[in-house]
């Protein structure tokens, strides 16, 4: 079997890349290193979709964002993830801060951001954003930019694509490629694919990738950005919250979740180790100070998780977005901010890249583009929660109390299209886990669903794939170990 | 929708859940407890450990005979109970909804409602641990789901975060299981737990307790591999310099308690600083006709003084039916009491100057351990000390009791706030108690 697409990266590009294709007559595949899509970069970042005047005109990711954002309204008609448009305040306090809004604002405005505004007006600042610091001089509001749930998205690209023919293999590390006859032979950890066409999304290892085709025009650096995130109803903000960017990044925010959590950060710091997702001391205080000038009251004691999550940074400052030399490989690389923002123009041109490469893209007669809506408890009223009940009793069984996660969520989760095979996949996917008691009380259950959903023991039920068990044997196994072992002695 | 009625409805079905259901019922009066597990006894039943119901039985118990105890008065009383059943939603008016997957959504129509939904685990989040994320990271009391309910292990090799009484339980435990706890670390300079626990699970197993030393680092990106261990200042920063490397396959959080009031809060009434609902002296809260007990209210030592708590509080909601119940009774002036120096929380929050005369049990803890102390009551509007006890010493890990009749001990009728301080002895000495 040849496809004609290969996609190596499940995250938010990749899945995104693999449902815009999904459209045409093509066979596709999508190969993933994880247990899981959507758990590299994409499962730790800021989830903002981005209005987009942020980055140099010169960039490609500028106008690629503007266009991006406007193409989620779309997107999310289709696809049903969770999506807000709240608007974002980027925060001047000093004077001299204003010029540098108001030249955003202008240049904003020619690109075509919508309803940029610069607002001088304290009293009107304080009655949009309660929170923020009285020392605020002026906010440049974009009311385009909006919240997203990066992972529930990339959940529904990757389901929608999959609903559409687009075939997924997880824990598939690609480890070698090679290219003969205008075919890719791309081989993982555990099998062969052979391809017509290859797109490298695979983030913080583009690099890695492309070299492996002999292409080493670019590299990929990681850059750690680490968060605190705050409980449920801790506090409530109306907007995402900027300070001035800076020439690394665009600073620490403090910013609402769609589940009605508040976060705080990133930092950047550039490292050197792509796998060094872990949060640091001298980090979490960065934060929190940086976090402190835009919102001085932070709900300190309402803080539920740290984590960390790692930026794919080129060292070409732009997106690489590349028909290369190699017939038929298609370079995503360096997707880092305003990537998630940019996803469905990224696509675009991939798209775009395809028909000139010849591919034929006849669009399938039976394709489908909606992917419905997850039926979710806390949506249901109480009439149709009793009506839900009835017609399936696992609405009625509660797993996660933190969150009021029924077991019929759990379950549609894990036989979703691309369904959750770990708990981390389950977590991400439906939130139990995610609340305040960070699966203290719902673990055990849900280990125990996943058990028998999947046919696994309880010892082969992971936390995020190979070697992320939570249990190692039964009680007494260790005793009656040593007595065995005692035995042969004798 | 499945519709019921109780005069009281009894939401958790735990230690502190069955004791005030037996109470109410006693009375003549209809209890209906809702309990979201499948059995009734909470978190009893995986406490496999005796040293349960000393005071209340004379004997010493394990988790789920103290639990089976209360279950079989249940059962004989005849008091029902939905299992499986989560409750959504209370309302100020006492209607409850819960939803279990036998009869779907459940309407329950009370005179008064009594809260006993116990507590659940600080977390790693809740004390923000630098590092990575693997798996191996357990609180206390879910490895001892795992390991005494569900029958398996989480390590071989452990290092268990907090010296409350779960940690240590869980230490001897685990030793018991073959397995290799290699320290109990504490960021305190003393022991979070009960001394007992301190004595017969870390040192009767030799098992290394370090005292005044945190987690400052988690290492192992799919697994645990071990942790960075660092000793810190009074102002628990770490200290330069003083890291150790531990090598480990599971790490143990063992580092609070904390009432879980979620539904309190949802139907509007208000939580003091302990995270337990602002109660009178007849432990109802906020809003009418809802009462707390147990550690839903504050997180308490031993079961024992649970059961005793939710003993009062069923008497409460029985007088408030008999007495209270359907009449215009406009709340009665309140005296706040406010935790002073050294005093963490002091419950109940508020006493109602009606009832002054009535003896009036006041719980505590202090933030840090202290000896040969003062307990004072000072009445805030007229600088008068109300009431004084000397203690030879207080620690955080033991709830102080005060029964104490305000009334007879002279209080002003003026009084609007009696602050409560735990200070050294003033250096008259007068007699311990």
């Amino acid at each position: 079997m040849i496809y004609d697409v290969i996609i190596i990266g499940g995250g938010v590009i990749g899945c995104c890349i693999a449902r815009t294709l999904s459209k045409y007559d093509l066979k596709i595949a999508l190969l993933e290193k994880e247990a899981d899509i959507s758990m590299g970069t994409t499962k730790a970042n800021s989830g903002v979709v981005h209005a987009g005047y942020a980055a140099d005109r010169q960039y490609i990711k500028r106008h690629l964002s503007i266009h991006g954002n406007k193409l989620y309204t779309q997107a999310y008609r289709e696809l049903n993830f969770p999506f807000q448009r709240i608007g974002s305040f980027v925060v001047a306090v000093e004077d001299s801060q204003i010029k540098d809004l108001e030249d955003e604002r202008k240049k904003g405005i020619q690109d075509g951001v919508p309803n940029l505004e610069l607002i001088f007006d304290k009293k009107r600042i304080k009655h949009m954003e309660p929170s923020l610091t009285d020392d605020v001089v002026a906010v440049l509001h974009a009311p385009t930019a909006g919240l997203v749930s990066p992972y529930e998205l990339t959940f529904a690209l990757a389901e929608n694509a999959a609903m559409n023919g687009v075939k997924f293999f997880r824990s598939h590390e690609v480890v070698k490629i090679k290219h003969t006859d205008y075919t890719f032979s791309v081989r993982t950890l555990r099998d062969e694919f052979k391809c017509r066409n290859l797109i490298n999304a695979a983030g913080l290892y583009a690099a890695n990738i492309s070299k492996m085709l002999g292409l080493d025009y670019f590299d990929i650096m990681p850059r750690k950005g680490e968060y605190i995130l705050f409980d449920r109803n801790a506090m409530h903000l109306n907007k995402i919250l900027f300070p001035i960017p800076t020439v690394v990044s665009k600073g620490i925010l403090v910013c609402p979740t769609l589940h009605g959590n508040t976060f705080v950060g990133p930092n950047a710091q550039n490292i050197t180790d792509t796998e060094d997702t872990s949060t640091t001391e001298a980090g979490l205080k960065e934060i929190l100070e940086g976090a402190k000038k835009l919102v001085p009251n932070l709900p300190l004691r309402a803080s539920i998780r740290n984590f960390a999550g790692l930026r794919a940074v080129p060292n070409t400052h732009d997106f690489i977005i590349d028909n290369t030399d190699v017939y038929g490989f298609i370079n995503v690389a360096g997707i880092l901010s305003p990537g998630l923002t940019s996803c469905f123009a990224i696509a675009e041109k991939v798209e775009e890249f395809l028909e000139l490469l010849g591919v034929v893209m006849k669009v399938k007669e039976d394709y489908n583009p909606i992917r419905p809506r997850p039926e979710r408890f806390k949506d249901l009223s109480k009439k149709e929660l009793d009506k839900k009940i009835q017609e399936d009793a696992s609405w009625g069984k509660i797993i996660c109390r933190c969150e009021v996660i029924p077991e019929k969520e759990i379950l549609d989760a894990i036989h979703a299209p691309v369904g959750a095979r770990t708990v981390d996949g389950v977590k991400f996917r439906c939130r139990p886990g995610m609340g305040r008691c960070a699966g203290g009380f719902c673990r055990p259950r849900v280990i125990e669903i996943l058990s028998r959903e999947l046919n696994l023991s309880y010892e082969e039920v992971t936390k995020k794939g190979e070697d992320t068990n939570y249990l190692i044997c039964h009680t007494k196994d260790l005793l009656l170990n040593e007595i065995n072992k005692g035995e042969e002695a004798e | 929708m499945k519709t019921f009625e109780a005069d009281v409805v009894i939401i958790g079905g735990g230690s502190a859940g069955m004791a005030a259901a037996i109470e109410v019922k006693n009375a003549g009066l209809d209890a209906l407890i809702i309990e979201r597990d499948y059995e009734l006894g909470g978190i009893l039943l995986q406490c496999i450990h005796v040293g349960f119901g000393l005071h209340e039985f004379g004997e010493e118990l394990t988790g789920p005979q103290y639990a089976q105890k209360f279950i079989n008065q249940v059962n004989e009383l005849e008091i029902p109970y939905l299992l499986d059943t989560m409750v959504i939603e209370f309302t100020p008016d006492k209607t409850v909804y819960a939803v279990n997957n036998k009869e779907g959504l459940i309407k329950v129509e009370s005179k008064a409602i009594i809260l006993a939904m116990g507590c659940r685990e600080r977390t790693r989040g809740a004390i923000n641990i630098p590092g990575f994320r693997p798996a191996g990271i357990f609180t206390a009391g879910q490895a001892q789901r795992f390991v005494n309910m569900e029958g398996y292990l989480p390590g071989k090799s452990l290092v268990i975060l907090g010296s409350g009484d779960i940690g240590m339980i869980m230490a001897r435990r685990l030793t018991w299981e073959g397995c290799e706890v290699k320290a109990v670390i504490e960021i305190n300079p003393y022991v979070s737990g009960l001394i007992r626990n301190q004595v017969q699970c870390l040192e009767d197993f030799n098992i290394p307790l370090i005292l005044g030393y945190t987690v400052t680092k988690i290492h192992g990106k799919e697994k645990i591999r071990g942790v960075t261990i660092s000793k810190v200042d009074t102002n628990f920063d770490r200290i330069v310099g003083s890291d150790r490397f531990i090598e480990c396959d599971a790490l143990l959080l063992s580092v609070g308690l904390i009432p879980e009031n979620e539904l309190t809060l949802k139907a509007g009434a208000k939580l003091s600083s302990n995270n337990g609902p602002i109660v009178d002296n007849n432990l109802e809260s906020t809003i009418e006709g809802v009462f707390a007990c147990g550690n839903v209210l504050q997180v308490h030592d031993l079961v024992d003084m649970v059961t005793a708590e939710a003993k009062r509080a069923g008497e409460f909601a029985i007088e408030y039916i008999n007495q209270r119940y359907g009449k215009e009774i406009k709340r009665e002036k309140q005296i706040k009491c406010v935790p002073g120096e050294n005093v963490g929380y002091i419950k109940p929050d508020l006493v109602n100057v009606l009832d002054l005369s009535k003896e009036i049990m006041f719980t505590l803890r202090v933030k840090y351990p202290d000896r040969r102390i003062q307990i004072q009551f000072r009445d805030k509007e007229n600088n008068q000390l109300v009431y004084k006890r000397n203690k030879v010493y207080v620690i955080p890990s033991e709830m102080v009791e005060i029964k104490l009749n305000l009334k007879e001990n002279q209080i002003d009728p003026g009084c609007q706030h009696l602050i409560i301080d735990v200070v050294p002895r003033p250096e008259v000495l007068i007699e311990e108690e």
